[in-house]
């Protein structure tokens, strides 16, 4: 029984020692689908919405915007667009996972370049509601000696998004080979007296990996893009409120 | 030969003792579901605000068993491999 659990695998060499691994290659399809899903969605917009293609667009867009003016309040106008986007290409990367690719969101670097963005926003809010001398002076509260501390919690904010995210989607990659090679293994020892080549097909491996993907493909993967643009949203509301 | 063999012995325990990390988040999960399956009781109306919440907190509680978890995945399938090596 052999389980070989890997992460992307790389492609291609460019030169000047630039790799192009599966991760990249599943992005540009995943931007590829939204770009197109979009374009199909928008063309050929009519005042008043004829075909079904229009209202759903405008549900999605209404939605978004409804969902950030709970969320935040009046003022972040701006904002729905960066959020729809975040949501729609982490969960359509996710959701990659069903069609047995590489989901790209497996991949660390991925999440981590999604929260250092968010990291950067947080930031800018903060330093536009607080200015900069207030924004360090607010890390040496309570007492100067915490600063160090301060600046940890400061700093764990975009690694914990991106492990959070990594981790459940990866998790879900790893469990699932290793109950694949669980299930071939134990469909060989229970059908070795059949005839063959018939011995070798894994029936097990029918039936129960599909409740699996239910949940960690599915369920995970909309739950984790649905936290992490929360977590956007309630960190930027909250670093741009005056303390 | 024995390092080898007392390397990946280390390697297995330490992933095994690592998902101990994951008594945790089964205990505030299973609180915060309780208290939500409360809260719905008290208040039936209130049961997909309480719901979203509730799922909310369980994703966020649920990460510090993730972290075990990639504790214990590395231990398994990268220390053993770069521990190796070195000797």
């Amino acid at each position: 029984m052999s389980v070989d659990i890997t992460g992307a695998e790389i492609l291609f060499r460019l030169p000047l020692g630039i790799v192009i691994t599966e991760t990249q290659v599943n992005m540009w399809i995943v931007m590829l689908v939204i770009a197109m899903l979009c374009k199909y969605l928008t063309s050929n917009l009519k005042i008043k919405p004829e075909g079904k293609r229009q209202v759903i667009a405008e549900y999605i867009v209404n939605l978004a915007n409804k969902f950030i003016k709970d969320n935040m309040g009046p003022g972040f106008k701006n904002f729905p667009p960066f959020i729809a986007a975040l949501f729609s290409i982490s969960l359509f990367s996710s959701l990659l996972g069903l069609l047995g690719m590489y989901p790209p969101t497996a991949d660390l670097n991925t999440t981590l370049g999604w929260a250092v963005v968010v990291f950067i926003l947080i930031l800018y809010y903060k330093f536009k509601t607080n200015g900069f001398g207030g924004y360090f002076k607010g890390l040496m509260e309570p007492l100067p000696i915490l600063a160090p501390f301060n600046l940890i919690g400061e700093f764990s904010t975009p690694i914990s998004m991106a492990i959070r995210l990594f981790g459940n989607i990866s998790t879900g990659v790893v469990i699932s080979a290793l109950v694949y090679a669980a299930l071939a293994w134990l469909s060989g020892v229970v059908f070795q007296w059949l005839p063959g080549t018939l011995a070798n097909i894994p029936y097990l491996q029918l039936g129960l990996p599909a409740i699996l993907s239910l949940y960690f493909d599915i369920f995970s993967s909309v739950l984790q893009s649905f936290v992490f643009c929360m977590l956007t949203i309630l960190y930027i509301s909250q670093a741009s409120t005056k303390e | 030969m024995m390092e080898k063999a007392i390397v990946l012995a280390a390697c297995a325990i330490g992933a095994g003792i690592s998902m101990l990390g994951g008594i945790g988040p089964g205990i505030g999960e299973g609180y915060a579901v309780g208290k939500a399956c409360e809260a719905i009781g008290r208040q039936p109306e209130s049961k997909g605000e309480v719901t979203t919440t509730m799922l909310m907190g369980c994703a966020v509680a649920e990460t510090t068993g993730l972290y075990s978890l990639i504790i214990g995945l590395l231990l398994i399938f990268v220390a053993p491999i770069t521990f190796l090596n070195r000797l």
